[in-house]
């Protein structure tokens, strides 16, 4: 079943200029883009620096105003601004830097029963046993309760964000970059734990980030967006192993990989990608240099491939 | 670059507008008009009415406003209902001397000011630091009027260097050489007294504005390029810690051309700043009013100076 | 053996904590030759850009020891006038945030002049032209536009370009870069090693390469020196060291990043943080606290750095009988981890 379904999205916004300060065309941010999460599974929207990777995490969000499109969450429709349909509770957010994320005069306690306190009326007891069982769940001591959030480390501060995330039993977690400012063995830690949490409650989970060797161990299906429109779409496999658009093989190409025997064959891949990627990128775009629709090449794999003719 | 200016200058205009149409209507709010000093009240009502009518007084208001305007277009303010004068003539005098006092004082003060928060903010947390940011702390602190009379009771009275007041001395041609001496000795004392107190902002900004500078990954860089000690600080540090102070250059420079009324009371300074004071003590209303559309007019023109110096020494500003 | 051309003994550079000093570098050695990449990996905290930074004499605040020889001379003994001859010059550096790492108030071609100027080049236009030749050397199309720009009209891979032509303005001899591509684009990343490695084969310089990216390291180093807590843990030829890792910590490292043939499973967690500088136990194996499985006669007391196969070193005794904990130790592990915290 799905649980979220993103139609056509399209954030665009205003560039202003000249001498008047008149807007003089849109920063297509999102430009339509369109995403089916079934319940329980993860996907890994992925993309470099500016392809509205995270545009698209947060207008799901609602945090900020969509142009175009439809975002339904089970099956009800959600609105713009001033959403009508609460569903706060529901979909919640990871972010990308836990320690700036987390209020830093706040003791986790606070932090972790803020979301409750908010949403849901409960006596201190019951918070407390609330909090209590949240900080079990992520893997945290009992008496990192009364602590601030700079007495942890980051993998520490990333549970906390995760407590917080989770407190309301959201049925969608948007997690925007959760483990690229972690070292290695830290973003292990999280990963790791982010999947058993995942397991456990059943959770979907929209997996935003720039790292596709990330994006694979986490997601089932996977999305490459560039400039603002998704270029190809499928499972991890389809990706991986079959990469179908100019821009998923040369991202693919560019990963470096720590299997030394590989190097000389990678090394010569990239270049070799790069040569196609120079001579036909042209062609994936059409005449306004936007990615084309994506088109079916099997039961889940889908490619922007250019239209002939 | 031409264009950031262009456009700046744009929106100065309808401020300009709107602060003539304020001071315009204040004029109106206030008691009398151009004729009440001047009737004799045993002339008959009639004749006092056709003068009105001749003067424009009872046309409507946006007419009365245009006339005001085009009027000062061509150099007519009004006359002064206390000294009978133009009211040109009564500021251009002072307007003259309050230039001079805060030229004296603006150069005093980035003279003193810079080096001052330059070597604070380089060797931040050292004694000599310590001893500069105490100053400020205290400059902060006093009242100006405090450090204008210490001076004047020190270099004037006790160690008789200089004039304890006036802008000029008594007796002398002017044109003259002496004359232009006269007038600077007389510009030491207050010019001082404006600085030591003004100096410590600029002081604190820079300090503030040094060490936050000097922590930045592109003064890391040029380490790295073997750039020496001295040209780190005045070649990449001293620039990007300059620019609030850059900023603030334009107010200052207004503030100071209000003239200060204290420091100009203490040295009977005969400046802008006397001249407002004394214009509401007498209520003389049409100089009051040309002031304060004087200094309306230099705060707008203050912004429009700073925003200029900063999109010079800030190449980002330009774009937006 | 050729000549070295850079080679550190015991290099210790200590921060003032609460009045105290502690090594945040604890008696580092190792050598650069000339044409080769010595990678130094670490996650944060482990001492590498403080080895950088010292190697350039760019700590303000920090007391260093130990012996710094370059190209035959004795740096640590150097004032910094002389200082300022070596670093931009046979020496330099690229650093890891190219937004912040350029003046915002200066174009371009001023701030590669300047260090041209710096290390030599006389006449001004020749400066100029120069500064515009490097910036087509780093790959910038239209260098003599990006010359009259300022770095805020400049893309983040652009001005890492820029920084790289500052660098490599005076042909360094020993060329440093501390974590190069870690703020960049996966595709840009690819393209800014490219270059650096094009430049490295056309200059013949030494290149230390400071990064936590493993994936990196295999494919530019050609040897690597693994650090943990200031110390060197392991130093190995690249191939050695991903093919035969010995090192509890390299181990673990490598253990922990998701890839092909970790698809399903669960990626490897060591236990524990990093110490704080001044709470670090310094006379045991550094890594022990994360290892608590291993019994403490496995380690060694104070211990060293030794050569165990031709080029492959690797410090303390621990790694003998060494066995990342598999999923049932790792799990009980765990337990006994917050049984003994709670």
């Amino acid at each position: 079943m799905t649980l979220l379904e993103i139609k056509d999205l399209k954030v665009h916004y205003p560039i202003k200029g000249g001498f008047f300060n008149t807007v003089k065309d849109y920063v297509k941010a999102v430009d339509g883009v369109s995403i089916n999460i079934p319940e329980g599974t993860s996907y890994g929207l992925v993309g470099e620096s500016g392809s509205g990777k995270t545009t698209t995490g947060k207008a799901v969000m609602g945090l900020n105003h969509i142009t175009g499109g439809d975002i339904l969450f089970d099956g009800r429709k959600l609105n713009t601004s001033g959403r009508k349909v609460d569903v706060r509770d529901d979909i919640q957010m990871i972010f990308q830097d836990p320690y700036s994320s987390l209020n830093a005069r706040k003791r986790v306690i606070d932090i972790v029963a803020e979301p409750i306190r908010n949403y849901h009326k409960q006596s201190k007891n019951e918070l407390m046993e609330a909090v209590l069982d949240l900080l079990d769940r992520v893997g945290l001591p009992r008496d990192a309760l009364y602590k601030y959030p700079h007495e942890f480390s980051g993998g520490q501060r990333q549970r906390i964000g995760v407590a917080r995330a989770i407190a309301l039993n959201p049925k969608l977690i948007i997690a925007d970059e959760p483990v690229s400012a972690l070292d290695v063995s830290v973003q292990a830690q999280v990963l790791n734990f982010m999947q058993e949490i995942q397991r456990d409650m059943n959770l979907t989970m929209m997996f935003i980030a720039h790292d596709l060797g990330v994006v694979r161990h986490m997601c089932q299906h996977i999305g490459i967006m560039y400039q603002g429109r998704l270029v190809e779409e499928g499972t991890a496999e389809d990706i991986f192993s079959n990469p179908q658009h100019i821009y998923t093989k040369r991202l693919i190409a560019a990963i470096p990989d720590t299997n030394v025997d590989r190097i000389e064959r990678n090394l010569e891949m990239r270049q070799t990608v790069k040569t196609e990627y120079d001579q036909n990128f042209s062609d994936y775009l059409d005449d306004g240099g936007r990615a084309f629709p994506l088109q079916s090449i099997s039961e889940t794999h889908r490619v922007a491939l250019p239209v002939k003719g | 670059m031409l264009k950031f200016t262009i456009r700046r200058l744009l929106v100065t205009f309808p401020q300009l507008v709107v602060l003539s149409v304020l001071v315009f209507i204040m004029g109106s709010l206030m008691p009398g008009d151009a004729l009440s000093g001047l009737i004799d009240p045993t002339i008959p009502r009639e004749a006092i009415e056709a003068k009105r009518e001749a003067l424009g007084l009872n046309n409507p208001w946006y007419i009365q406003y245009r006339d005001w305007v085009f009027a000062m277009f061509q150099g007519d303010f009004g006359n002064s209902i206390f000294h009978q004068r133009p009211v040109l003539d009564v500021i251009g005098d002072r307007l003259l001397n309050t230039i001079w006092l805060s030229l004296f004082s603006t150069v005093l003060i980035y003279l003193l000011g810079l080096p001052l928060g330059l070597v604070s903010g380089r060797y931040n947390d050292s004694l000599l630091d310590t001893t500069i940011t105490g100053y400020t702390y205290l400059g902060f602190a006093t009242p100006q009027f405090i450090f204008g009379l210490v001076l004047l009771w020190i270099f004037g009275y006790n160690l008789g260097w200089f004039p304890t007041g006036g802008s000029v001395g008594p007796g002398i041609e002017p044109g003259t050489l002496d004359y232009v001496l006269s007038k600077m000795n007389h510009l030491v004392l207050p010019s001082f007294a404006i600085a030591l107190i003004g100096l410590v902002g600029t002081v604190q900004y820079l300090r503030s504005g040094i060490i936050e500078t000097k922590q930045k990954d592109f003064i890391v860089l040029a380490r790295a390029k073997g750039v020496n000690e001295s040209a780190v600080y005045n070649r990449h540090i001293f620039r990007n810690s300059i620019l609030p102070i850059a900023a603030f250059f334009g107010y200052e420079i207004v503030a100071l051309l209000g003239g200060s009324i204290f420091i100009e009371m203490i040295y009977s300074y005969p400046g802008m700043g006397r001249l407002f004071l004394d214009s509401i003590s007498t209520r003389d209303f049409s100089v009051a009013n040309v002031l304060i559309l004087f200094y309306g007019f230099m705060a707008i023109v203050g912004a429009l100076l700073s925003d200029i110096i900063l999109s010079i020494v800030d190449p980002r500003i330009r774009i937006k | 053996m050729s000549e070295k051309l850079l080679e550190v003994n015991d290099l210790t550079t200590s921060f003032k904590i609460k009045g105290e000093y502690y090594p945040a570098v604890d008696h580092v050695s190792f050598s650069i030759k000339p044409n080769e990449v010595l990678a130094l990996v670490g996650e944060s905290g482990s001492g590498k850009s403080a080895t950088a930074f010292s190697l350039m004499g760019l700590h303000t605040k920090a007391r260093i020891e130990g012996e710094v020889r370059f190209q035959e001379r004795e740096l640590t003994e150097l004032s910094t006038g002389k200082m300022n001859k070596i670093r931009g010059g046979d020496m330099s550096m690229i650093f890891q945030d190219p937004m912040t790492a350029l003046n915002p108030l200066m174009k371009v071609k001023l701030q590669i002049m300047e260090t041209l100027k710096l290390h030599g080049t006389k006449s001004k236009n020749e400066r100029e032209s120069y500064a515009v030749e490097l910036l087509d050397k780093v790959g910038i199309p239209r260098p003599e536009r990006v010359a009259e720009a300022f770095p805020h009209e400049l893309s983040g891979g652009m001005r890492q370009r820029v920084v790289i032509a500052i660098a490599i303005a005076n042909r360094p001899k020993l060329l440093i870069a501390d974590e190069p591509t870690t703020a960049l684009d996966v595709t840009i990343q690819a393209q800014i090693l490219d270059l650096i490695r094009d430049l490295q084969d056309d200059l013949g310089s030494g290149v230390l390469l400071i990064t936590h990216d493993l994936g990196v390291v295999a494919e530019m180093a050609d040897r690597v020196a693994v650090m943990y807590a200031g110390q060197i843990v392991e130093v190995a030829p690249v191939r050695e060291l991903f093919k035969n890792p010995r090192h509890p910590y390299t181990r673990s490292l490598l253990n922990s990043l998701p890839s092909e043939d970790m698809l399903g499973s669960k990626l490897h967690v060591i236990e524990g943080v990093v110490p704080p500088l001044n709470k670090m136990d310094r006379d045991g194996c550094r890594f022990a606290p994360r290892i608590p499985w291993v019994p403490a006669s496995e380690h060694e007391d104070n211990p060293e750095l030794r050569e165990i196969a031709g080029d492959h070193f690797v410090r303390c005794t621990c790694y003998r009988n060494f066995h990342l904990n598999n999923e049932e130790t790792a799990a009980e592990s765990l337990e006994t981890g917050t049984g003994g915290r709670a």
